[in-house]
């Protein structure tokens, strides 16, 4: 299965070895056919269905969509960092397979994936307020990973720790090393969730919502930041946000999630000239945008996102999207490609000249390509 | 009535906006009829003990016209909740005046205020929080009339189903179940039909969309402006999301640390904001706009707004803390064009335009 | 969509069904067909359980089922009654301190901790042998004492609804204060509050026994749980007839479980899942 070449054995544990980032061949991730879903009373929960994606090193893959649209669990599906059950849980169940440099992740027992976690694949987390642990300073926190992880003796992760916070912008980083996370402000704290998640030098970060909650300001502040820190060290970043305008500036390529699955995604700039997908142009629709005139109301998407333990069969955008037809209650349409990497999955894509053509022909030949 | 004084009182504050008397308060839009319908006069408001005093406002004075919708916008802890509240009279100010309809609500008695207090009615930010989350939802938006007891028990919910029915929630399956059984968009709408029941003419909105994802929050928007214009009240929209603002408000007012920076028309103020903090506020919106290109870090680049660069760069300091905020011009700290003039005086709020405010010493020029 | 409550569980109702059972006993004490509880049969000094007396008789020939029965009236008016008093009192002056905040809650809080100052075995010890113990004082007594306790739990669940945006709204829309804490703040609270008070009953009727211990119960002869296990734990009595300090310890003891987990599974029952969007 796996090439016995990645492989060392040294006396204690067997290590990953990871090629150096300048000679990584090939994508540095790559998921395919990623699912997973929750056995819960009401039925089996599809967070993540059947998602397949690819990431270069040091570029940003940029996933947006609704709430409950499968983004977090799709990033911590990628990490393999999936929540233990729990009382109303009965199950988290997860296939397909997720290769990091080349490593099949998937099957790796816990152990060698915590060694994975940190110095290779790092996460960002929604909240820093409860990612962070309150009752220790955030000095510990972050030398603690050094310490662990890269074997480094008391004073070297101080000092690390140090330049780690003068790096994420934290002015006075001496006095902030033994504050508490709630002395800090959410701009400050978020800093420091990122400090922590470079602190191993990870090649992929995963970054879900970043900067939700945060201010304009501060969001612009922590966006530039992970945009050099990326720049600094070729990291490959998923950045996962419901903001489009975050998605705009800062990602290379962009997907958009519904329902667990990816239904659009292409280059950022031509997917946001060009949806082809009617759920991508509606979410487009539904923000409001300072280049519009005060007054221009945005356009709601009507009604709900379907529920994940019960989805009717056909395209799960259909009950909501104005072009639905017959066709879409009745098949699920596949994720096809349109050339140039722009991949969709509609049965009656969007395309500049007439929106309502039937382009199923452009996708069933493509699909097979 | 006691306490009720004369519009355009004699000591008129300076830097007041004054001119919406004469002109249309909007600007086209719906906008209002000119009438003035609030005055907030040096409002003042401050929490805790003397030692450790949060200036949550201090000395703000600003005009609504009937039927307008004013935005205020600013970063978390300017002050915009706060003022909001106290224009309801749900926090008292520490000092200064809001007149509503030429009267004083701070000079009224507790039986009248509560009286006077039901024109102008809240919507909050926490869908789960502004509801009482062991009511039904019917009888949390029949209260209001409960309240007052008005009419008897079958009018009253009748007449909160057909509120609830225009805010599109059904009054027979979704009436009937508790808050934690809503999601967040359906528990905003009812918020909005609560706050509706008691016909206010003044509706606060405090950042009712926030918490909303996006598809709802163009929901909430659009309920909200169809339902200004079937009942004509008067709304203050607080938001953080300067795009959200723009896109429901005739007139926007910029906040920072308890202080008010520009007041203009909404499209005056995106188009050429005066004030550096209002500059740097928009060209840190991320855009959604392909044409914009994406944005290149540290240098931010609004459509036909020169010399931006510096002020994206300068906002990367922190808001300053509001126990001790700094001398002069509040934004000096993170001002590019700060100078020490901006340390010694406060700048005052000045006319630059008929209906264009800004509070300092030097506005930008376009 | 139905209503995502905790169910209460078989458990709940046994447990309920027993403290209705001890309270409708007490309360028709009078009207049962058994004995005085002070009436001495001679001809059964301490028996066993027999089909005359159901539970056994005590060194002085009296019914024990009796005196259990008439002995709950005891423990349970001096458990509910003072529990009803420190409930009625410091259950207002918490939603009123809870809500008010400010001086309001300053006064009262310092309030509660006068009364906290004094170390409440000893109060009660102290004033029960200066001014008697009649089963209304004690009552009285106890249930002072229980105020603090009750307005300080009553007083942290209310300021944590207080600044809520509904009770802001409420505010708004022009409530008074009254209304605003029977209407909106009361049914929050209230859940909590009957769970705390009903432990503090069981608490209360421990109380009691460990006063009859120190002779401070109500006078003797009249029955009271305490009283009868401590009558059954002197003289002897423990070697030549454990039954007379057993059955009321049994009593007793089922007793302050069913109210524990009454009190627990109501309070579980009626929480709001928060965050269930
Ligand atoms: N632990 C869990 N048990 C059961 N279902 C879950 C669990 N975690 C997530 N889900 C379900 O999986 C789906 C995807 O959730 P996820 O958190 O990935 O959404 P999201 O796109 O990140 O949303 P948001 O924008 O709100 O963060 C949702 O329908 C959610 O209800
Ligand atoms: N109840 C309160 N007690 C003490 N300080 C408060 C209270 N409410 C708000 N503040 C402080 O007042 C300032 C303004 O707050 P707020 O009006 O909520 O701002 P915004 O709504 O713009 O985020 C902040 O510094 C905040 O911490
Ligand atoms: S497949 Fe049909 S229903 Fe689905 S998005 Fe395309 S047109 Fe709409
Ligand atoms: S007054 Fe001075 S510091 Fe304040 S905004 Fe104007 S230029 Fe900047
Ligand atoms: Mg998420
Ligand atoms: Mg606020």
């Amino acid at each position: 299965m796996r090439s016995r070449a990645g492989w060392t054995s040294s006396r204690t544990t067997r290590h990953l070895i990871f090629p150096p980032v300048d000679q990584a061949l090939g994508p540095m991730l790559e998921v395919d056919g990623l699912r997973t879903s929750f056995r819960t009373p009401r039925g089996v929960v599809r967070a993540v269905d059947g998602v397949s994606l690819g990431l270069d090193r040091g570029r940003t893959l940029g996933i947006v969509g609704e709430t409950g649209s499968g983004k977090t669990m799709l990033a911590r599906s990628i990490m393999g960092l999936l929540p233990a059950g729990g009382r109303d849980r009965l199950g988290v169940e997860r296939s397909g397979t997720v290769r990091f440099a080349g490593h099949d992740l998937t099957g790796l027992p816990p152990a060698q994936l915590r060694q994975v976690w940190g110095t290779q694949i790092a996460m960002v987390f929604q909240d820093p307020m409860t990612a962070l642990n309150p009752v220790v300073r955030v000095g510990r926190q972050i030398t603690e990973s050094l310490r662990l992880r890269m074997g480094m003796g008391r004073s070297d992760a101080k000092e690390t720790a140090l330049a780690l916070l003068s790096s994420v912008g934290i002015a006075d980083p001496g006095r902030h090393l033994r504050s508490y996370p709630h002395e800090l402000s959410g701009g400050m704290r978020q800093r420091v969730m990122i400090a922590i998640a470079i602190a191993c030098g990870p090649r992929l970060l995963l970054a879900d919502e970043p900067t939700t909650g945060l201010d304009v300001t501060i969001q612009a502040q922590i966006l530039d930041l992970l945009a050099d820190l990326q720049r600094e060290r070729s990291m490959a970043m998923v950045l996962v946000t419901h903001d489009l305008g975050v998605v705009a500036g800062r990602a290379d390529e962009t997907a958009v999630m519904y329902a667990g699955r990816i239904v659009e995604q292409a280059a950022t700039a031509e997917l946001f000239a060009h949806p082809l997908m009617p759920y991508s142009q509606a979410l487009l629709a539904a923000i409001p945008r300072l280049a519009d005139a005060a007054g221009t109301r945005p356009k709601p998407i009507p009604g709900r996102p379907p529920d994940l333990a019960s989805l009717a069969p056909g395209c799960r955008f259909a009950p909501r999207c104005p072009y639905a037809r017959e066709r879409c209650r009745e098949a699920d349409p596949p994720l096809v490609e349109a050339g140039s990497g722009h991949r969709f999955a509609c049965w009656y894509p969007l395309s500049l000249e007439d929106a309502d053509t039937p382009a199923s022909d452009l996708g069933d030949s493509q699909g097979e390509a | 009535m006691e306490g009720s004084q004369p519009a355009g009182t004699p000591n008129q504050p300076v830097g007041t906006p004054t001119g919406i008397r004469n002109q249309p308060a909007g600007t086209g839009t719906e906008g209002g009829n000119g009438k003035e319908i609030l005055r907030v006069e040096h409002l003042v408001v401050e929490y805790g003990p003397r030692r450790r005093r949060v200036h949550a406002v201090s000395d703000v004075s600003f005009l609504m016209a009937e039927g307008e919708t004013l935005g205020l916008v600013g970063e978390s802890g300017s002050g915009k909740s706060t003022t909001g509240r106290a224009i309801a009279h749900v926090q008292p100010p520490t000092s200064g005046h809001v007149y509503f309809d030429g009267i004083d609500l701070g000079g009224l008695s507790t039986g009248r205020l509560r009286r006077a207090r039901t024109q102008i009615q809240m919507v909050f930010q926490d869908p789960i929080s502004s509801l009482n989350p062991r009511r039904r939802v019917r009888d949390i938006v029949a209260e209001p009339l409960a309240i007052w007891n008005t009419g008897t028990a079958a009018q009253r919910a009748q007449r909160a189903a057909a509120m609830l029915e225009a805010v599109g929630i059904d009054p027979v399956t979704v009436g009937q179940r508790r808050p934690q059984q809503l999601s967040g968009g359906q528990c905003q709408r009812v918020s909005i039909a609560r706050a509706l029941m008691l016909e206010p003419r003044l509706l606060v909105c405090d950042e009712p969309v926030s918490a909303l994802d996006v598809s709802v929050q163009a929901q909430i928007l659009n309920l909200l402006a169809d339902l200004k214009e079937q009942h004509g009240f008067t709304m203050l929209f607080i938001a953080h999301d300067l795009a959200v603002v723009k896109s429901i408000s005739d007139r926007v007012a910029v906040m920072y640390l308890g202080k008010l920076c520009e007041l203009a028309p909404a499209d005056t103020l995106y188009d050429a904001p005066l004030h550096p903090y209002t500059a740097a506020l928009i060209s840190s919106v991320p855009s959604p706009d392909p044409e914009r290109g994406p944005r290149t870090p540290l240098a931010g680049r609004t459509a036909g707004m020169a010399g931006t660069g510096p002020v994206a760069a300068a906002l990367a300091n922190e808001v300053p803390s509001p126990l001790h905020p700094p001398s002069g011009c509040r934004f000096r700290t993170r001002c590019a064009y700060a100078a020490t003039l901006c340390a010694r005086e406060e700048p005052p709020m000045r006319q630059l335009a008929p209906d264009h405010f800004v509070a300092c010493h030097f506005p930008l020029a376009h | 969509m139905g209503e995502s409550r905790r169910p209460l569980g078989a458990l709940f109702w046994v447990c309920l069904a027993f403290i209705v059972l001890v309270i409708l006993a007490a309360a028709l004490a009078n009207f049962l067909p058994i004995p005085s509880p002070t009436a001495q049969d001679y001809a059964a000094i301490n028996t066993g359980p027999s089909l005359h007396h159901l539970l056994g008789t005590d060194d002085l020939g009296r019914d024990l089922l009796s005196r259990i029965i008439f002995g709950a009236r005891v423990s349970l008016v001096i458990g509910f009654g003072s529990i009803a008093i420190g409930l009625l009192i410091g259950g207002t002056l918490g939603l009123l301190a809870g809500f008010r905040g400010g001086a309001t809650d300053a006064v009262i809080n310092a309030g509660s901790f006068v009364i906290l100052a004094f170390p409440p075995l000893l109060a009660i010890v102290v004033i029960v042998a200066f001014w008697g113990r009649s089963l209304w004082k004690l009552t009285l007594i106890i249930g002072i004492a229980a105020i603090p306790q009750l307005f300080r739990v009553i007083r942290a669940s209310t300021m944590s609804y207080a600044n809520r945006d509904f009770i802001t709204a409420a505010r708004a829309m022009g409530a008074s204060t009254r209304r605003i804490i029977v209407r909106e703040l009361l049914p929050n609270v209230a859940p909590s509050a009957i769970s705390f008070a009903l432990v503090g009953v069981a608490v209360v009727i421990v109380l009691e026994g460990s006063l009859a211990f120190l002779g401070l119960s109500v006078s003797l002869p009249t029955p009271s749980w305490g009283n009868i296990i401590f009558e059954g734990a002197s003289n002897n009595n423990l070697q030549l007839n454990p039954f007379i300090a057993l059955w009321p310890a049994l009593a007793m003891f089922l007793l302050l479980t069913s109210l524990n987990i009454v009190g627990d599974r109501l309070r579980e029952h009626f929480d709001v899942r928060e965050g269930g969007l």
